[in-house]
C-alpha cells in the first residue's frame, strides 16, 4: 500500500535549535494516526512542514505523492489550525463559500458541510459572535471540504464539549473508512487511544515511539499497581508473605513488573481469608505518556 | 485562477462592506470634491477658463493627498492583519498562489477606489456642468483626472500591501503607512521646495528637480493632470515645473508605478513566512 504520507529524517532548525531531529514517519490510506508532544515537543512544526508552510532543513517528505506545499499535495490536503480563526465580519456561511471556491468546489453545499458540523442555525452570522468551540466548527467544516485525501488537525477537539467531541471522532470514523488518512494532536490522551490506531509521541523535536496503544504500554513495561486491603488483624501477615508491601492509610501498596503480574497475584491468592478486597491497577494513559516523552531526561 | 481570484474579490468586498470602508471612501470623497466646487468657482471668470476646468485643477491637488490616504487605509491591513489574526497560514494550505490572493485584494480594493473617485469627481462635475453648460469642455480633463487617479491609487494600495507585508503587525503596517504618507505626499515637496530654494536656478534646479519630480508617484500624478490640461496657470505650487517636463514623461510614470509598487508587494508577501 502506497502511503498518504511518508516523512523520513526530517530535521528543522530556529536559530540554533532544534525543533524536530530526524523524524521519521508514514500515515496510510484510512488510518487514523495521533500525535502527541507537551507543549514545544514540535507537533506544530511538524505539521506546518508537511502543509509546506515551513521549508525543513534536510529530509525527505512526500505528501500524497508530491512534494509539500506544492499546487498537488495542497488540492488533496485539508488542514485544522490550532485556534481556528477566521475573519470576524464574515458569516460562517461567507467563509466556508470562500473556502469552497478556493477548492473549486460548487459553494451551493457550504450550507450542508456547516449543518453537518451543527452550525446550520449560526451559518448567516458573524463569526465575531461565535463562541470557540464555533469557530472550531467552522475550522472543521473547511477541512471536509472537497474530499481530502490527507487530513491535517492540530488539536482539533480543543474548544469542543464531550459531546461535540464525540460527533468530531464519528466524523473522522467516516472519513478514515472512505480512505482518508488522518494526522491529529492532542494533549486528550484517553480520546486518542479510544479513537485512534496508531500513537506517535514527540518529545524535544524527536519522534520518541510509535505504535498502537497495547504496543507501547508492552514497550513502556511499567510497573503494575496492586492495592489490598487486609481482613482485621491480617495486615502483618500479608506484610510478612509479600515483603515488597508498603502499609499507607491503612491499606497495602505493592508494585511489580508486567511479566511478575500473574505470579504476584498467585502468591495473594494463597492468602485467602486474609485478604478482604484487591484492586489491580495497570499503568494509565498518562504514566506511558510520560515514560515516553521523559526518557531524554526531560 | 479566475476562479481563486473571483473568490478572494467577493470576500475582500464583503469584509470592506461591513467594515463601512466602502462608505467612508466614497463619504470622503464626495465630501471635499463638493467643498472644493464650491470653494473653486469665484476665479472662473478672471482666467477665463470653464468652470469643470478649474475644478479639475482643484481635484488634482485633493486627490493627491486624499486617493493615496484612503488606499493606504484599506490596503495596510491587508497582510498583517491575516498574520495578526492567525488566517494566513490556513489560507497558504489552499491550493491558491500568493499572488492570487494579493491580486484578489488588489481588484476589491480598486474597485471601491473607483467607486470613490467616480462618486466624488461625478458629483463636482455635476454641480459644475448644472452652473455653466460650457464646463461640457472641461469633461476631457475630469475622465484623466479619474483614470489617472485610479493608477495613483493602485500605487499607494502596492506600496500598502508591501509595508503589511514587511511589518507583519497590523499597528505596525499602519504607522509605516501613514509615515510613507506624510513622507511621500507633504514632505517631499517641502523638502524639493527648500532645495530649490537653496540652489537658486542652479544645477539642482534644471536637473535633479524635473528627475526628483518624476520619480515621486504623487507629484508625477499631478504633474501630468496640469500638464495634459494646460491649467497650469491657474494651480498653486509646482506649475512651473510642470511647463518644463515633457507629458510622456509624467505619464510613464504614473504608468510604471503601479506595476513597480505591485511587484514589490508581491515580492514582499512571497517572503512573509507563516
Amino acid at each position: 500500500m502506497t502511503s498518504t504520507l511518508t516523512i523520513s529524517r526530517l530535521t528543522k532548525t530556529f536559530g540554533g535549535v532544534r525543533a524536530l531531529s530526524d523524524v521519521s514517519l508514514r500515515v496510510n490510506p484510512g488510518e487514523r494516526v495521533a500525535l502527541l508532544g507537551h507543549n514545544g515537543a514540535g507537533k506544530s512544526t511538524l505539521m506546518k512542514v508537511i502543509l509546506g508552510l515551513i521549508a525543513p532543513d534536510s529530509g525527505d517528505i512526500s505528501v500524497c505523492g508530491g512534494a509539500p506545499g506544492k499546487a498537488q499535495a495542497r488540492d488533496r490536503v485539508a488542514y485544522l489550525p490550532e485556534n481556528a480563526a477566521f475573519h470576524s465580519a464574515l458569516t460562517g456561511l461567507e467563509q466556508v463559500t470562500y473556502y469552497m471556491r478556493l477548492r473549486r468546489e460548487n459553494p451551493a453545499g457550504a450550507m450542508d458541510l456547516l449543518a453537518r458540523v451543527g452550525l446550520a442555525d449560526a451559518a448567516k452570522r458573524r463569526i465575531g459572535t461565535y463562541s470557540k468551540g464555533m469557530r472550531q466548527r467552522v475550522g472543521l467544516a473547511q477541512a471536509l471540504i472537497g474530499h481530502p485525501s490527507l487530513l491535517v488537525l492540530d488539536e482539533p477537539t480543543s474548544g469542543l464539549d464531550p459531546v461535540s467531541r464525540r460527533d468530531f471522532y464519528e466524523l473522522l470514523d467516516t472519513l478514515a473508512a472512505e480512505g482518508a488518512a488522518i494526522l491529529l494532536s492532542s494533549h486528550a490522551l484517553t480520546e486518542v487511544e479510544a479513537r485512534t490506531d496508531r500513537l506517535l509521541i514527540l518529545s524535544g523535536g524527536k519522534l520518541v515511539a510509535e505504535g498502537s496503544m497495547p504496543d507501547l504500554r508492552r514497550d513502556a513495561d511499567l510497573p503494575v499497581a496492586i492495592n489490598i486491603n487486609a481482613v482485621n488483624g491480617y495486615a502483618s501477615d500479608i506484610m510478612a508473605a509479600l515483603p515488597n508491601a508498603i502499609r499507607h492509610n491503612g491499606a497495602l501498596h505493592l508494585t511489580c513488573a508486567q511479566d511478575e503480574k500473574l505470579d504476584t497475584l498467585a502468591r495473594i491468592s494463597k492468602l485467602q481469608g486474609k485478604v478482604a478486597d484487591i484492586d489491580v491497577v495497570p499503568p494509565s494513559l498518562e504514566d506511558i505518556y510520560s515514560h515516553f516523552s521523559r526518557r531524554d531526561g526531560q | 485562477m479566475i476562479t481563486r481570484i473571483l473568490a478572494t474579490v467577493i470576500t475582500e468586498t464583503n469584509i470592506a462592506r461591513r467594515n463601512q470602508w466602502v462608505l467612508i471612501a466614497v463619504l470622503l470623497m464626495v465630501l471635499f470634491s463638493l467643498v472644493l466646487s464650491a470653494a473653486g468657482s469665484a476665479p472662473t471668470g478672471a482666467l477665463g477658463a470653464d468652470r469643470l476646468s478649474v475644478i479639475v485643477a482643484s481635484l488634482t491637488s485633493l486627490s493627491v493627498y486624499l486617493v493615496p490616504l484612503v488606499a493606504l487605509l484599506m490596503s495596510f491591513d491587508a497582510v498583517a492583519g491575516e498574520v495578526e489574526r492567525g488566517t494566513l497560514p490556513l489560507l497558504l494550505t489552499y491550493p491558491v498562489a500568493r499572488w492570487e490572493v494579493l491580486a484578489g485584494k488588489l481588484l476589491a480594493h480598486t474597485a471601491i477606489l473607483v467607486i470613490a473617485i467616480v462618486a466624488g469627481y461625478g458629483a463636482a462635475a455635476v454641480i459644475a456642468i448644472a452652473a455653466d453648460p460650457a464646463s461640457v469642455s472641461g469633461l476631457g480633463a475630469l475622465w484623466r483626472l479619474t483614470w489617472s487617479s485610479v493608477l495613483l491609487g493602485a500605487t499607494f494600495l502596492g506600496i500598502g500591501y508591501a509595508l503589511s507585508s514587511l511589518a507583519r503587525r497590523s499597528s505596525g503596517a499602519a504607522g509605516l503607512a501613514i509615515g510613507l504618507w506624510l513622507a511621500l505626499v507633504v514632505l517631499y515637496d517641502l523638502g524639493l521646495l527648500a532645495a530649490v530654494v537653496a540652489d537658486n536656478g542652479g544645477t539642482f534646479t534644471t536637473r535633479v528637480f524635473p528627475s526628483a519630480l518624476l520619480a515621486n508617484p504623487a507629484d508625477a500624478f499631478r504633474l501630468f493632470n496640469l500638464t495634459a490640461s494646460q491649467s497650469a496657470s491657474v494651480a498653486a505650487g509646482i506649475g512651473s515645473a510642470a511647463a518644463s517636463i515633457p507629458l510622456w514623461q509624467s505619464l510613464c510614470s504614473i504608468l510604471l508605478w503601479p506595476i513597480a509598487s505591485l511587484g514589490v508587494a508581491a515580492l514582499a508577501f512571497r517572503s512573509v513566512e507563516p
